[in-house]
């Protein structure tokens, strides 16, 4: 890069902290366990869900081996627990936790100037009982067994299924207390820690979104938590809630989980919102267009995703009123997404554009957000959802979104930050390799999904006729490659950490406060709480240069 | 055998014209958008990339004018779109009175088929061209959903209620029929074909079918068998809502709402009486739920709705 890394001056004549970093001030494995630095909370949530990631990455490239011949390669029962497995996984021990638990933990108290969340045991607990959902998810689903698809839906799973379907039921209720905890520790320390100066309309976009994604797993979790209660207790003892021959109502099911599980695909998504809105300025080196609007944007999106749950059953049988009321309301949703998306594409204009990995891998979100929102209007439209609900133009389109968008946005988040968390740099080229590769991968993966939906192909179909191979065998030789472009990461991103250069403060010259600091940060972020003097994304285009949110002026 | 990369799947239906349309005018609408955003990309890209000298001056921050004018543009878009699809969806989801009537069954991993001549099927449905065919369909067990790509219809066949779907096929022809909600082990197998023949075509496959009662009659017989008659024939000495002219009339209930007496009305009072005592009438009817299948149920609906014919036991 042309912007000259320029190491913090401490203002005021403060002298240079000599606190060891992070990583290196304590050395012991319960150092590690029992600490309360959200810094290496982070870490150990990293090191979670990259885990995860790749138990439920296994299992779909299992799936994708058995589609792409009708005859299939997977008995039946496995493919059905393979796609359960992939989708519980995915999405409650990846996506979920993924951003927020992570970059979030790691980022939001330095973005804000804090030394640490309001609460770090209640953030070190959220560890544990995530991996404690998690081991009962693995004995539910690997050791177990469950065939009802991540959706539950009765009376399949109360009365029909036989796997362990209490089991993973159980996992996703534990599991929503570590959401619940994570999102209670952003949301006080948002509202109470902030550093002098950094006012509500000062704060980056990233924290923002992290406050709106927290306000939703706040109030949404506890509904899951009852939903997967009220389902445990239908399956063992056979209450009657969801079943008809006990005058139960299966749809009561449906309205309360995707109660639940619609604002949680904002959950998935904000945070993602958010990373971009932070890479894009700092690589195109300009104010992000429209801040205020972008802020308003993630809160109409948090408020608005609980009205328009009960799209997913406009063929569910629910009145014909209803659904017209809910596609009205999912049209609205869509809105603030197309302002954000038309408002990434105006902070391109005039900037001093550099194509690092980061930024590829954020370009890419946005294309791949796009196609996915065009798409999910099509769905919205009521007698178009009719024809491809539950075919595989609705899995192309979530896995757009969800893994086209989200899934980028951590790769993005991942190479912006890694030099700050590591205090190592990695290969650009390969880096830039891997965001180019995960881009062809993906779309080759699963456009091909949009085409087969429209054809009529039915999700959560271990066979499928003949005349369909031919777009089901690109999808499948596309997961290969996206399978490479997931891997390739691990391999020099884990390179680096022992052969990468080391990295400065500010490589990328970019604005936040957890670029004033050192890399890897001292074990407290801060010598001195820094006294925050403007917005965030002070870049000016004409001369390269930038000042960062205390009012450090550097030279382009 | 198959065909090498096949795009789009054929329209056999009145009911799949206007979803047609509007598919392909919101994917002309997103290829739209798609340009716009993929154009402005890489513009920018290439014109602002760091090696390029051109002026930055000027920069745009914000202008609430740019921003109001493309919300108000994309919401005015989104309404047009919602009232199109808002249109076309209630128009496919209130079934009128149709020229035949078929009773559907999704059992799991099949759907079982009866016609009111009585001609039964299994993942096969016979029907004639250019007819309106409306279809009654009920669950046995779990949550089925029955789909005609080609007719782009589909509705979720949900147990313990009735469900009512419609469509008019415009072409002869074989169609693909799947149950896309996702029902257990051999889900992918719950698949058939529906099979759309001309009328005379049509009479001649119903006749070939060897049948000797209707459905209506049929369900006449359960009537006895489960005790209906004892209460509701219209000479009966118990006090019980005569049947006779009961299909497509408003009720009124107990508990002072008003229904439409359709087969999902008269499917819930069989299973479910308490919930539907008729005004003016002890709520004495038991409970026929876990006693009557969803086949035979649906035999007894055709009697019912048969004693609303003029001919009296319909046909």
């Amino acid at each position: 890069m042309s912007v000259t890394t320029v190491e913090r001056v401490p203002q005021g004549g403060a002298p240079v902290s000599v606190e060891a970093n992070y990583l290196t001030a304590e050395h012991t494995v319960a150092s590690w366990l029992l600490t309360k630095d959200h810094k290496r909370i982070a870490l150990l949530f990293f090191a979670s869900i990259t885990f995860f990631f790749f138990v439920g990455g296994f299992a779909a490239t299992l799936m994708r081996l058995n589609l792409a011949t009708p005859e299939g390669l997977l008995q039946p029962a496995v493919y059905n627990r393979m796609f359960t497995m992939h989708g519980v996984i995915m999405v409650w021990f990846f996506l979920i936790p993924s951003i927020p638990a992570t970059f979030g933990n790691f980022f939001i108290p330095m973005m804000i100037g804090a030394r640490d969340l309001a609460f770090p045991r209640v953030n070190l607990a959220s560890w544990y009982v995530f991996n404690l959902s998690g081991l009962v998810v693995l004995y539910a689903l690997v050791l177990g067994g469950a065939d009802t698809g991540w959706t539950f839906y009765t009376p399949l799973s109360t009365v029909y299924a036989n796997g362990y379907v209490f089991a993973a039921a159980m996992a996703i209720f534990i599991n929503g207390f570590s959401s619940i905890m994570t999102a209670l520790n952003f949301v006080v320390t948002i509202h109470r820690m902030r550093a002098p100066g950094m006012t509500w309309m000062r704060l980056p976009l990233f924290v923002w979104a992290i406050y709106a994604v927290s306000v939703v797993m706040l109030t949404a979790t506890p509904v899951l938590a009852m939903d997967t209660f009220l389902l445990a207790v239908e399956r063992f003892i056979g209450i009657g809630l969801f079943d008809p021959t006990h005058g139960g109502d299966p749809l009561l099911w449906q309205h309360m989980f995707w109660f639940y599980s619609h604002p949680a695909v904002y959950i998935m998504i904000l945070p993602a919102m958010g990373v971009v809105s932070e890479i894009i300025p700092c690589y195109a080196r300009r104010p992000i267009f429209g801040y205020a609007g972008m802020t308003i944007a993630l809160m109409s999106i948090a408020i608005l995703s609980f009205f328009v749950w009960a799209h997913h059953m406009f063929v569910a049988g629910i009145s014909i009123y209803s659904g017209v009321f809910f596609s009205l309301t999912t049209f609205f949703v869509a809105v603030p997404s197309a302002i954000k998306v038309f408002n990434w594409t105006v902070s391109l204009h005039k900037g001093r554009i550099v194509f690092d990995a980061a930024m590829l891998y954020a370009l890419g979100f946005v294309l791949l957000f796009t196609l996915g929102g065009v798409t999910g209007l099509m769905l919205a439209t009521l007698a178009v959802d009719v024809d491809v609900h539950g075919t595989y133009f609705v899995i192309a389109h979530f896995h757009y979104i969800m893994v086209g968008a989200t899934v980028s946005a951590f790769f993005a988040a991942l190479h912006y930050w890694w030099p700050k968390m590591t205090g190592r740099m990695f290969p650009e080229g390969w880096a830039r390799f891997a965001a180019i590769l995960t881009y062809v991968g993906f779309n080759l993966t699963f456009f091909p999904q949009f085409i087969l939906g429209y054809l009529g192909m039915p999700r959560r179909s271990y066979t499928y006729p003949a005349e369909w191979q031919s777009w089901n065998l690109l999808s499948s030789a596309g997961a290969s490659i996206l399978a490479i472009a997931y891997l390739l990461p691990l391999l020099y991103l884990g390179w680096s950490l022992i052969w990468g250069r080391k990295a400065g403060a500010n490589p990328w010259g970019a604005t936040g406060l957890e670029w004033t600091t050192a890399s890897p940060p001292p074990q407290h972020n801060f010598a001195r709480t820094p006294v925050v003097a403007l917005g965030p994304y002070s870049y000016n285009p004409e001369d390269g240069s930038y000042i960062t949110q205390e009012g450090t002026v550097h030279a382009g | 055998m198959y065909h090498w990369l096949p795009f789009w799947p054929d329209t056999a239906a009145v009911n799949a014209l206007p979803v047609n349309n509007l598919f392909i005018a919101e994917l002309c609408l997103s290829g739209l958008i798609m340009l716009t955003v993929i154009g402005m990309m890489v513009t920018f890209c290439v014109r602002y990339r760091r090696e390029s000298d051109v002026s930055r001056a000027n920069l745009v921050e914000k202008t609430w004018h740019f921003e109001v004018a493309w919300t108000a543009a994309t919401l005015g878009m989104f309404l047009i779109l919602f009232v199109w699809g808002a249109a076309i969806y209630i128009w496919l989801y209130q079934a009128p009175a149709g020229d035949e009537e078929v009773y559907v069954v999704g059992k799991r991993w099949m759907w079982k088929i009866e016609h009111p001549g009585g001609q039964r099927e299994i993942d096969a449905l016979h029907v004639p061209v250019g007819k309106t065919i409306r279809l009654a369909m009920a669950s046995e067990d779990v949550i089925h959903s029955f789909f005609v790509p080609a007719f782009r219809i589909k509705h979720d066949v949900v147990p313990g209620t009735l469900e009512t779907l419609w469509f008019k096929a415009d072409k002869t022809g074989t169609y693909f029929l799947a149950c896309t909600q996702y029902c257990g082990l051999q889900h992918a197998t719950m698949q058939g074909k529906v099979i759309v023949m001309s009328a005379p075509d049509y009479a001649r496959w119903l006749t070939e079918q060897g049948v000797h009662e209707s459905l209506a009659q049929q369900g006449e017989e359960l009537f006895r068998a489960h005790g209906c008659s004892g209460c509701h024939d219209p000479n009966s000495t118990v006090h019980a809502p005569s049947l006779v002219g009961l299909y497509g009339t408003m009720v009124h209930l107990q508990d002072g709402s008003v229904r439409l007496a359709d087969e999902a009305y008269i499917h819930d009072c069989i299973f479910n009486p308490r919930s539907f005592t008729v005004a003016g009438y002890p709520p004495i009817m038991p409970d026929f739920s876990g006693q009557i299948d969803e086949g035979d149920l649906l035999k007894l609906v055709a009697y019912i709705k048969s004693l609303s014919n003029p001919e009296g036991t319909g046909r």
